[in-house]
């Protein structure tokens, strides 16, 4: 079966896209319940969940699809993956299951039991969160491989930029949470929003330029590719446009109660996951791997890719129209319109 | 293959742990798929008759539907990555086939139960009845799209066919060939009717509940009614699927059948005996204290008198699966299944002499059935998989090369973890469940309440299309 096109790249397009509509959709939800203990009052809490409940359950199914095609398109990248990353990817799990369950438990607990399911909530969604930053961090790393097989320990993934990636990403999350609620409530509750979201902007940008820095210098191989002439030309777009995001946001933030923060707050998610794959591409299994190298044969891609290319379009209609109806700011006590 | 004794315990507890967390898995699948299909029907039926016993069933049971549905896809998200954190060398060599099976499983079932499943929970007063029913059907169809990809799948493994080794792993030449492999067809329905026998029976033993307790409503009785017919029909149909299950695995797993059956050693040429209870021991290579009946084995396994099957010890001790295990856990499954076609049986003739509601002992006995549809699931499960072993895909991957290489203290972590936070959570889950159906159709059901007065009723969240609290005292939360 030979197309005559880069399946393996167009796979890559693919899961890079599922795990960037993972990214944007489930880091607003799991940032709500990051965003839970700066916020004590019960009504409030419950106008926050609102807000995601009828689409949080959607936005996971990305996960699953981003997990799913990257085992079908890159089955020994899915291998040496998730085996090393054991402990954060079971870590990743559970806090999933905590959060997942909690979202509904907590407004049928009775009052005894509610801040149970509250903490659960909010613990589940650090947990998830914080994995997830790890994940990303020591994929940065690099793993080490002999032979198409992980051959490093258990704990290996515990580095200290590994940590800050951990905690980075609860900063990242913050922001999509924060600026979501901002977009989607009024009040008090936008006001709270508002006062938090400046401070999580200052301090994503400077986790931002940590990372930035810490990369290049902890990598020779990734400094060559953002400061080598003419790269530096083509490239130096994205930290420009960084800084400018997060000053359009400091200043929508201020100004602007609906979208647009939101929207710089995406912006600026974008940018970050852009510098990634700068930095990166094209290995999937970094250092070493490439996308070509973990490829799956060619009849399994073009069988899956028919399947993606017939099914993804249908898949977007529905999470369109599953926002549309449920567009506009819920009010405190009022649930959905 | 020779093994440390911490590589052994690493291993095992790799299987330990996909073994308990798919089991917990499983059941909350095959209540979605049984009564996302009682669902259709009862929608069906009230569009058809305007009764409104079937729309307050309706209502009823899509809210058990609710709670289940959460659980099981908290649940499979697990599953769909334990294949790379646990089994890294099984999805390298056959990831090739089986991540495009479960990406099409994501794309065409998983989207389209979430697609349409807050229309069906919450879209009653919202849309049509003709587009209501719609998403009923769409979420049922999901849940047997998936039932049918992960099948394809799991079948694969036990009868691979349509791939060539190239390279030291998989590359699929035939999808055809891939998905209806030699044993996909049976698997299937002997699934798909095993749910749908499941949920009668759970969806009859909860009427014969309140029927115990004196409440006999036109509701309750029809549920009972219902589920009692579909049992009559089913269990008899699942056997004689299950025969025919048995003779494919006989032509292409033959090791497994010996196992099952707890044959040593049958000589060409005469026809075997039908162990009906006994001790498979491994290392004695015998079956202790067996009661046997002559010739029916033969004629069972192969429907002929003097048809031969093989006996264990035609394989290599490495290559035996643990007959002790599957000789038990395929008499349970086929235990529970002559006692459903004897529940269904007994309650045709109840209904001749019309006193299928009244009947005491009747109705205790189709309470105790409750959950015998979910246990032989289980029991079924483990026969097939246990039997598989040793290999994983089978005659082409031993589990032992499949295994990521952990170390035991990761695993026994992550076991632990899983333990406690699948009892604590999906046990909560379950009691709330049990509750809901403790409530009964008569209090629940009806139209239903107001979202516009209560905002907790309002979201399209699986779980709150149940209106009532948990934690009542009976529950296992603390
Ligand atoms: C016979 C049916 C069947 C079997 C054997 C399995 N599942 Fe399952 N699974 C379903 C039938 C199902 C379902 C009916 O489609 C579920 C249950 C409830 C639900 O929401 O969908 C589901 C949910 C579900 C989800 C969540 C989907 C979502 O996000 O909506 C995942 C990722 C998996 N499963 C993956 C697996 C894997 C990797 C399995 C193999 C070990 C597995 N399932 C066995
Ligand atoms: C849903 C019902 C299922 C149940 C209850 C079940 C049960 C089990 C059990 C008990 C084992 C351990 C066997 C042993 O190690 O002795 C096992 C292993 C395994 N099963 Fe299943 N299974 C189910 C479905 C599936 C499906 C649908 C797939 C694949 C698509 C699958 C793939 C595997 C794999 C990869 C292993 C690990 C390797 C092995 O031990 O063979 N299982 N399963
Ligand atoms: C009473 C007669 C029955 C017979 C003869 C029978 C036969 C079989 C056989 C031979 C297998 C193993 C197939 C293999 O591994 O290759 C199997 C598996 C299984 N059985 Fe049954 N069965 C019976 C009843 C039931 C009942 C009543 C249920 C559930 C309600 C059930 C559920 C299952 C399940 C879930 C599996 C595992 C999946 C599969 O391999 O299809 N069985 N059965």
């Amino acid at each position: 079966m030979d197309f005559g096109i880069d399946l393996p790249l167009l796979w890559a397009v693919i899961i890079g896209f599922g795990l960037m509509m993972y990214v944007i959709m489930d880091g607003f939800d799991l940032g709500i319940g990051i965003l839970f203990p700066f916020v004590q009052d019960r009504t409030d809490r419950d106008t926050m969940v609102n807000t995601v409940a009828p689409v949080w359950d959607g936005n996971e199914t990305w996960l699953v699809l981003g997990g799913a095609g990257l085992l079908a398109a890159f089955p020994i990248a899915y291998s040496i993956i998730l085996s090393a990353m054991y402990l954060p990817i079971i870590a990743m799990l559970l806090g999933l299951i905590l959060r997942g369950v909690a979202f509904e438990f907590r407004f049928k607990a009775d009052e005894a039991h509610k801040p149970v399911w509250d903490k659960a909530f909010t613990g589940g969604s650090y947990i998830a969160t914080f994995s997830q930053g790890v994940v990303l961090g020591s994929f940065i790393n690099g793993f080490q491989i002999e032979n198409h097989v992980y051959a490093g320990g258990a704990f290996d993934w515990l580095t200290p930029f590994a940590i800050f990636s951990g905690l980075g990403l609860i900063v990242a999350y913050a922001l999509l949470g924060a600026t979501w609620l901002i977009l989607k409530t009024e009040g008090a509750l936008l006001e709270r929003m508002r006062e938090l979201a400046k401070p999580i902007v200052l301090s994503l940008l400077a986790t931002i330029a940590i990372v930035s820095m810490w990369t290049p210098l902890s990598h020779p191989e990734i400094a060559t590719r953002w400061f080598s002439f003419p790269n530096i030309v083509f490239f130096s777009p994205v930290p420009i446009l960084v800084v400018v995001a997060a000053g359009a946001l400091l200043w929508a933030i201020a100004r602007d109660t609906h979208a647009t923060p939101f929207l710089l707050a995406l912006a600026l998610i974008f940018l970050g996951y852009s510098g990634l794959i700068i930095s990166l591409w094209p290995h999937i299994v970094p250092p070493s791997i490439s996308i070509w190298e973990a490829a799956s044969p060619p009849q399994s891609l073009g069988f899956t890719l028919v399947g993606a290319l017939f099914t993804i379009p249908f898949i977007l209609f529905y999470t369109a129209w599953a926002y549309h109806v449920f567009r506009g700011k819920v009010k405190a006590g009022e649930g959905y319109h | 293959m020779i093994m440390t004794a911490s590589a052994l315990s690493a291993f095992e507890l790799a299987r330990i742990q996909f073994a308990f967390t798919v089991s917990f898995h499983i059941i909350f699948p095959a209540v979605t798929i049984g009564l996302g299909t009682y669902l259709v029907v009862l929608e069906g039926m009230w569009l058809w008759t305007n009764d409104t016993v079937y729309r307050d069933l309706y209502h009823f049971w899509s809210k058990v539907f609710a709670i289940n549905f959460g659980m099981g896809v908290v649940s499979g998200l697990v599953m769909a990555y334990e294949f790379g954190t646990n089994w890294s060398g099984f999805t390298s060599f056959a990831g090739g086939v089986t991540g495009p099976l479960l990406t099409y499983e994501v794309l065409t079932a998983f989207f389209l139960e979430a697609g349409f499943l807050g229309v069906m929970l919450f879209g009653w007063d919202k849309v049509g009845p003709g587009l209501h029913f719609f998403a009923t059907i769409m979420v049922s169809l999901g849940t047997l799209l998936s039932a049918n990809w992960i099948l394809a799948s799991n079948s694969w493994m036990q009868t691979p066919a349509g791939f060539e080794v190239i390279d030291g792993r998989v590359v699929p030449v035939d999808w055809l060939k891939v998905i209806f492999n030699p044993s996909f067809p049976y698997r299937l329905a002997h699934m798909v009717v095993a749910s749908q026998l499941a949920v009668a029976l759970f969806v009859g033993a909860s009427a014969a509940w309140h029927l115990l307790k004196g409440r006999s409503s036109p509701t309750i009785r029809t549920m009972f009614s219902m589920a009692m017919w579909l049992i009559l029909v089913l269990a008899p149909i699942q056997i004689f699927i299950g025969d025919q299950h048995g003779l494919n695995t006989l032509k292409y797993q033959p090791a497994k059948i010996a196992a099952i059956e707890g044959h040593w050693q049958n000589e060409p040429g005469k026809s075997v005996p039908l162990i009906l209870f006994g001790w498979p021991d491994m290392k004695a290579e015998t079956t202790r204290y067996a009661l046997e009946i002559p010739e029916l084995g033969s004629l069972v396994l192969t429907h002929s008198f003097n048809g031969h099957i093989p006996g264990l010890k035609e394989f290599p001790p490495q290559d035996r699966p643990n007959s002790t295990i599957v000789f038990w856990t395929f008499r349970i499954m086929v235990g529970l299944g002559l006692l459903m076609v004897a529940l269904g049986f007994w309650s045709l003739w109840l209904r001749w002499k019309e006193r299928l509601y009244s009947s005491d002992y009747f109705l205790r006995f189709a309470l105790l059935m409750g959950p015998a549809g979910l246990l032989a699931i289980l029991a079924g499960w483990f026969t097939t998989e246990i039997g598989r072993q040793p290999w994983v895909v089978y005659g082409v991957l031993r589990t032992q090369d499949a295994v990521s290489n952990h170390s035991v203290l990761a695993l026994s972590i992550s076991l632990v973890a899983f333990v406690v936070v699948y009892f604590a959570v999906f046990g909560t889950g379950v009691g709330y469940l049990l509750n809901v159906v403790k409530q009964g159709p008569d209090d629940g059901g009806g139209p239903q309440p107001d979202p516009d007065k209560d905002p907790h009723l309002r979201p399209a969240r699986p779980l709150s299309a149940v209106s009532d609290k948990i934690d009542e005292p009976n529950l296992p939360v603390t």
